[in-house]
């Protein structure tokens, strides 16, 4: 298979995750949402590093699964602490901060 | 054959991916998840990268899913509300991701890459498997390498303070005897209010409370659970 392939399939799914993020309010699946959108980003830097025959495009991807297990883990620490506050796990309801 | 895989495994990741979005329930959604990052694992073995494949499948599918799991277990897969702040969001979010979709396609064929319509150069048996992996990362980036293990003990220490239960602890009058019981789902839990139950409530400032100086120490809530 062509690297093209790779590519489109990994901006497609890139584009699925972002849409994901605008339309869902919880925020365990905007989390879930963010790691379809690094993994995507994932893929294509897999197949950039196939396309050009050099192995550190997969360094770059490990060090990207690595940024996405802490994003993962804080954020998820996060939601158990809204749950415990007894506030609504709701990205609407939460907008203290907009001012 | 690896057309067949390709296109098997695209299908897979692609309807994990619109399965995240469209699942009401968080659960499935994170079902769905794990069918996409094994899907997206066969992909990266099509691009012969077997040692990220298998960091997928381990950290990814293993470690990180089973977190998920656990939070959306205790936190509770409620539905979403039907009410919708912005008007319109259902149907303006997928014209947004249409459109971005159409801009990164448009970015990826008119690219002047040549090599993106080849398989990429041949190469060695050895590419991309634990010892080539194993070699870079050790040699070439031992820095980013060490600094990205500070940041997963940040991460984990930063999720400890985040999630560790101090204030119900230091503002619950009966929190002595009630601490070692993992928090039950409370009944008011299905009343939610913004502001019901947040850091200011009179609870605060209740006789009953203990000294200050018998404040009790954060870590004991923790390990009981």
């Amino acid at each position: 298979m062509n690297i093209e392939w790779y590519i489109v399939l990994s901006s497609l799914l890139f584009a699925v995750g972002a849409m994901g993020i605008l339309i869902r309010r919880s925020p365990v699946v905007i989390l879930l949402c963010l790691e379809l959108m690094l993994n995507a980003g994932n893929l294509a830097l897999v197949a950039f590093s196939r396309m050009v025959g050099n192995q550190q495009g997969q360094v770059f991807a490990l060090v990207v699964m690595v940024i996405a297990a802490c994003e993962v883990v804080v954020g998820l620490g996060l939601i158990v602490a809204i749950f415990r506050r007894k506030l609504p796990l709701d990205v609407d309801e939460l907008r203290e901060l907009r001012g | 054959m690896e057309a067949v895989l390709f296109f098997g495994a695209a299908i897979g990741a692609l309807g994990g991916a619109i399965g995240v979005v469209a699942m009401r329930n968080p659960f499935y959604s994170v079902l769905a998840l794990i069918v996409h990052l094994f899907s997206l694992a066969v992909l990266f073995l099509l691009l012969s990268s077997a040692f990220v494949a298998a960091a997928q499948v381990v950290v990814y599918a293993g470690a990180v899913m089973v977190l998920y799991v656990f939070v959306v277990a205790y936190v509770g897969g409620g539905e979403e509300s039907a009410w919708e702040p912005i008007p319109g969001q259902q149907f303006l979010a997928p014209l947004l991701g249409i459109a971005l979709f159409v801009e990164l396609a448009i970015a990826i064929l008119a690219s002047s890459l040549l090599a993106l319509g080849t398989h990429g150069p041949d190469v060695k048996t050895g590419f991309g498997d634990p010892a080539a992996i194993g070699y870079l990362l050790l040699e070439k980036f031992l820095l980013p390498f060490e600094a990205s293990s500070i940041l997963l003990l940040l991460a984990a220490v930063g999720a400890i303070v985040l999630a560790a239960r101090r204030d119900e602890v230091g503002s619950d009058s009966s929190g002595s005897r009630s601490r070692g019981v993992p928090a039950e789902p409370d009944p008011t839990s299905s009343a939610w209010a913004p502001g019901a139950g947040s850091p200011g409530t009179p609870r605060d400032s209740e006789p009953g409370d203990p000294a200050p100086g018998t404040h009790p120490h954060p870590g004991e809530g923790v390990p009981a659970q």
